[in-house]
């Protein structure tokens, strides 16, 4: 498999924040694939830094910056290369976009929401204002929004329907990628449904791919195609979703997944001890050996990742 | 373990009342709740009246010591206006509720301050709900004042009893701490502290693991259930997230456009929704399964109505496929039991 | 406690804080030192001046420190007595009971400038007849002139600078000048350094008649702060100024902002018709002219310190802060935690004072250090309009009194820029520790 066919390649990713009590090693060497029209979710829990993931991967970074550094191949380009102007004009909400934790906050509250998903294709593709408000008003219909709708301001729209305008403002220059990061955390069971049904018709219909973060494993099966499980600011498993939600590898996944309450099924859920390790100081070898009931020796040394029937894991169960 | 089935004419109300009072004082039910309307006004302009906002739109139902119920809805329903009437936050316009055999709207400042202490009340933030410059002996030590606990002594002994029934020992650890240098399942842990502080019967939990991590979650979830069972404390759980509703509840109600729309037992009511909407909620509620990624859901469509101006009839009939026309627009259902304590206020139960 | 010692440490990162810190407590230890050493009644003693209490100082006489930056020292006041012993005084008596006097004051004169004046004191004890006086002046070059011939009554004052017929003996030069330059027809004339003597020769006509006499030069410098019109030493009222300012500023801003915090509190909790009262209180209020009314009530009714602060904190506490607490308490309100209080049954009083306000503070402490520089030009500002406290030596009333004898016209530049200068530092002191404040506990401000 050449690179140049995947969609996305993450090398080596590091996001380290200047803190006052020293370097956050929020990204700390991620690395995975993704390809065309297909989702990945990362799952993990508050702290484990895969907010600042998706900021990494879209360069939305903050001032406190102690290391950026890795390689981010698009379409076979490493866009880590192009500088901060040409990265906001050519790849930044023309190639991939976001759409951000609590995106219905996220609207200007003073613009209307059809100027607002207007926006992008008037700065990114240069379109003119008619031609990108029907571009808007196609994203509507797409995302379930009605079109009347466009003229309204933010304050107007419920919950549901403000996420499916941040929704339909990241698809609107059409992006190859889609970073979509808790989308749906605050909302209802009915319209987290619906935003999932709206997230598969995209993606059917426009061949988009997904980058889904959040820590709702239940739902996040919702739209996986692989998932990758993120602990202390790295990946520890990688693999696809089939394989994964029925036996996942890494003991934090597993424990991960015997955490879920489920629905139907009869299991007593089980909980994690402990803590995760802070970002600021993170230990040395395995960052779950404290936490994990399979430890052993080797276990005091960073374990390389390792691949098991196409899955990726990083833990020395697996040598 | 009778509950009225048909509440809503006027006429019939104070016999009810009267039955329930006599049930709730023999039998072991703590708490009922009849005909309850819990409505806020709409002001316009500062002065002009511009309707009301029906909450809480006539909810029956009695509560039996040590039962653990969950109000089950999305947000808009009424869910959380219901549980703060019950914890005496707001009045209701109509209804009464019975504690005990006491009517709350008869209760004087001394009634519903024992009213109170009888309570506990566990909230969905758990850091907005400790307040941030008071350490956790404070926290946990104002409603012993408020309650009337004046002995120091007395009051440092309930406390450690607590801290270590929520299981954080040794309790000295973690008294002159404050809020923000605990993690959010310890802050949790504070929060139920505090509403086992004074002892009560009763705790009304406001999606209480909602903001917490999904390893924590059961954690909390374990704790409040091992508190149920060791106190014999009844639970009214209010959440959305039914999958966690199997772990601890007896019975489930839900809850839609401030009416109930279904009740009965947790086991019941999962294995065979009877309501459209509850079909829908469950329908709707994922298990982490990867087969989901290739399926689209059944939702039903719309978003649920204004509480201004509901829909006449069944609330839920523009959203409902199952719509008998000419019936559930026009006239509301009244409350149907199809299986053996399995309630259902729909026309298809007829 | 240890909250506050964090803080503290939190707040001396930032240098503007330090600097604000060392000027306020040189602020205090001057207000200390003012008031013990010179107690309230004393001041206000010697505030009011009279007779004999700043006879030795000169008028209008810079602070000495400026010599420093003259090449030409302006002379200080030299003072001899023969009462404590820097004069010589000789008494001979002659065979009829005569007794005759001699006294002598010697003194250098270094100095590139003439003194103001200069006066000589007699005090004398006598029943009928009154003594008489000669009196020499001696230069450093031995030249003797001739001042005067006086008879001394109990207590007489001889200036120099008003004896015309002196005036005439030196061409016509004032004596002050003239005494001490050797060429009086010389056109910019600078005083002789040197030696010079004053000498007295008296007749006391009684056997028990005594006399003594005070030499005094008036110089043109005096002390560290100068002194004003009325020969008082500025530094008292600068020194005394302090501890007014300083409380006066600090009560009228905790007085006010406390009484504006627990009104907007109480507002905002009970809301309904106690809400909508405060609200429009506070909107005519704030447009009320606040210096116009201080004004008046300066005029018509009181200018008593207590009474000015008392209206100061009235009018302050329905003022604009009212509504920036509201609109805090408002947010507060809401917390969750509020909630449960009342669920757990905590009354009103107890949620406001308890649960509501402490969440202010953070806002609250920087507010009030840096509204106190505000009050303290305020009390000033009426002090220099002439309503302030006439009792009372403030830093604005000497600006006022200044201003009065119009001060920057005739050059005494001093006399305005030492308490504004004070004003000046006192005000940036508060203000730097303010803003350092807010840094503190707003840590969103961290960035700027």
């Amino acid at each position: 498999m050449a690179e140049a066919e995947k969609l996305l390649r993450v090398d080596n990713l590091k996001l380290y924040f200047r803190t006052g009590g020293g370097a956050v090693q929020a990204v700390d060497g991620v690395n995975f694939e993704l390809d065309y029209n297909r989702a990945v979710v990362v799952l993990g829990e508050s702290g484990c830094g895969k907010t600042s993931l998706a900021k990494a991967i879209l360069r939305l970074l903050p001032r406190n910056i102690e290391t950026y550094s890795g390689e981010i191949w698009l379409d076979g380009k490493d866009v880590m290369q192009l500088g901060e102007e040409e990265f906001r004009h050519s790849v930044r909400w023309v190639k991939m976009s976001l759409v951000p934790q609590a995106a219905m906050n996220a609207l200007n509250p003073v613009i209307r929401v059809g100027d607002q998903v207007a926006e992008p294709v008037m700065i990114h593709l240069g379109m003119k204002k008619n031609d990108a408000l029907a571009t808007a008003q196609k994203m509507f219909q797409n995302v379930g929004v009605p079109v009347d709708f466009l003229n309204r301001y933010p304050f107007e729209l419920s919950g549901g329907m403000r996420q499916r305008v941040a929704i339909a403002m990241a698809l609107v220059t059409s992006p190859s990628l889609v970073v979509l990061d808790e989308p749906t955390s605050a909302l209802d069971l009915l319209t987290q449904a619906n935003i999932f049904n709206v997230l598969k018709r995209i993606k059917q219909g426009f061949g988009t791919s997904y980058i889904l973060i959040t820590h709702d494993i239940a739902t996040s099966s919702e739209l996986a195609d692989e998932v990758a499980v993120m602990y202390a600011g790295q990946i520890v498993e990688v693999g696809d979703a089939g394989l994964f939600f029925p036996a996942p590898l890494h003991p934090y996944s597993q424990k991960l997944m015997a955490s879920v309450p489920r629905l139907r099924g009869n299991q007593e859920p089980e909980f994690i001890t402990g803590q995760p390790p802070s970002l600021l100081n993170p230990p040395t070898g395995c960052r779950f050996a404290a936490r994990c009931s399979l430890r052993f020796e080797k276990c005091d040394q960073e374990p390389p990742v390792f691949a098991k029937d196409g899955r990726k894991v990083k833990c020395w169960l697996y040598a | 373990m009778s509950e009225g089935s048909q509440v809503t004419v006027e006429a019939q109300e104070p016999i009810e009342t009267e039955k329930a009072r006599q049930s709730a004082s023999s039998n072991n039910i703590l708490m009922s709740i009849r005909d309850l309307r819990v409505w806020f006004e709409l002001r316009r302009f500062g002065f002009g009246h511009a309707g009301f906002v029906r909450a809480v739109d006539g909810v029956n139902f009695d509560l039996h010591r040590g039962e653990a119920i969950a109000i089950v809805g999305e947000s808009g329903c009424g869910k959380s206006s219901l549980m703060k009437t019950i914890l005496g936050l707001y009045r209701p316009r109509e209804g009464t509720i019975i504690f005990d055999g006491k009517d709350l709207n008869e209760m004087g400042r001394d009634g519903l301050r024992w009213y109170r202490s009888r309570l506990g009340y566990v909230q969905q933030d758990p850091y907005g709900a400790l307040p941030p410059f008071m350490s956790i002996e404070r926290i946990l030590g104002e409603p012993l004042i408020i309650g009337g606990v004046r002995s120091k002594e007395e009051r440092r002994q309930r406390i450690r009893k607590t801290m270590l029934e929520v299981k954080m020992s040794p309790p000295e650890d973690f008294l002159p701490k404050f809020p923000h240098m605990l993690s959010g399942g310890q802050q949790q842990r504070v929060v139920i502290a505090r509403a086992m502080v004074l002892e009560p019967e009763f705790i009304v939990a406001d999606e209480p693991v909602s903001m917490l991590d999904a390893s924590v979650r059961v954690e909390i979830l374990k704790l409040l259930r091992g508190l149920q069972e060791t106190h014999g404390l009844s639970f009214m759980y209010i959440t959305h997230d039914l999958s966690t509703v199997r772990y601890f509840s007896e019975r489930i109600f839900v809850m839609y456009a401030g009416k109930l729309v279904e009740k009965g037992k947790m086991t019941d009511l999962l294995r065979n929704p009877l309501h459209p909407y509850s079909h829908a909620l469950l329908a709707a509620t994922s298990d982490p399964d990867a087969r989901n990624a290739a399926t689209f859901k059944e939702v039903p469509p719309g978003e649920p109505p204004s509480l201004v101006k509901p829909p006449a009839g069944c609330r839920f009939h523009p959203r409902c496929v199952r719509i008998i026309q000419g019936l559930c627009n026009e006239k509301e259902p009244p409350e149907f039991e199809p299986e053996a304590g399995h309630f259902s206020a729909c026309w298809l139960y007829q | 406690m240890k909250a506050l010692q964090r803080t503290f440490r939190e707040l001396l990162r930032y240098p503007s804080a330090v600097i604000g810190l060392a000027i306020i407590a040189g602020l205090l230890i001057m207000s200390i030192y003012a008031m013990v050493s010179i107690p309230y009644q004393e001041a206000l003693r010697l505030w009011r001046g009279g007779e004999g209490v700043w006879y030795k100082n000169p008028k209008l006489a810079a602070p000495e420190w400026t010599n420093l930056f003259r090449k030409d020292k302006l002379p200080k006041s030299i003072y001899l007595s023969s009462l404590d012993g820097s004069a010589s005084k000789e008494v001979t008596t002659d065979a009829k009971g005569n007794k005759k006097i001699a006294f002598t004051y010697t003194f250098d004169y270094p100095y590139a400038a003439f003194p103001q004046e200069l006066v000589l004191f007699f005090t004398s004890k006598f029943s009928a007849k009154k003594p008489y006086a000669a009196i020499t002046w001696i230069t450093p070059e031995g030249k003797s002139i001739r001042v005067a011939e006086i008879s001394i009554d109990q207590s007489t004052v001889y200036y120099f600078s008003q004896d015309a017929k002196l005036q005439r003996r030196l061409l016509d030069v004032a004596p002050q000048v003239g005494l001490f330059v050797n060429d009086l027809k010389a056109k910019n004339p600078s005083p002789l350094k040197g030696t010079y003597q004053l000498k007295i020769s008296a007749n006391i006509f009684e056997a028990d008649a005594d006399l003594d006499a005070e030499l005094l030069l008036y110089g043109q410098v005096h002390g560290l702060a100068g002194t004003d019109h009325l020969r008082r030493n500025l530094g008292i009222a600068l020194l005394w100024g302090t501890p007014v300012a300083l409380s006066f500023g600090l009560i009228a801003a905790l007085g006010t902002t406390i009484t504006t915090m627990v009104i907007a509190a109480c507002g905002v909790w009970f809301g309904g018709w106690i809400d909508q009262l405060i609200q429009r209180i506070t909107e005519v209020n704030m447009v009320l002219p606040f210096l116009p009314i201080l004004i008046m009530v300066g005029a018509f009714y009181s200018r008593s310190i207590w009474v000015i602060l008392a209206v100061t904190v009235a009018l302050g506490i329905f003022g604009a802060q009212i509504k920036a607490f509201r609109s805090t308490f408002l947010q507060i309100k809401e917390s969750p935690y509020v909630e449960a209080a009342r669920a757990y049954g905590a009354g009103n009083f107890r949620i406001i004072f308890s649960y509501l306000t402490p969440r202010l503070i953070p806002l609250l402490i920087p507010g009030l250090v840096a509204a106190i520089p505000g009050f303290v030009f305020l009390e000033a500002s009426l002090a220099v309009l002439g309503l302030g406290d006439p009792t009372l030596p403030t830093w604005g009333k000497i600006i006022n009194d200044a201003q009065a004898n119009g001060a920057l016209y005739q050059g005494y530049y001093y006399w305005v820029l030492e308490p504004a200068a004070l004003l000046l530092i006192a005000g940036l002191a508060f203000a730097f520790l303010g803003f350092s404040l807010d840094r503190v506990f707003n840590p969103r401000l961290r960035g700027m």
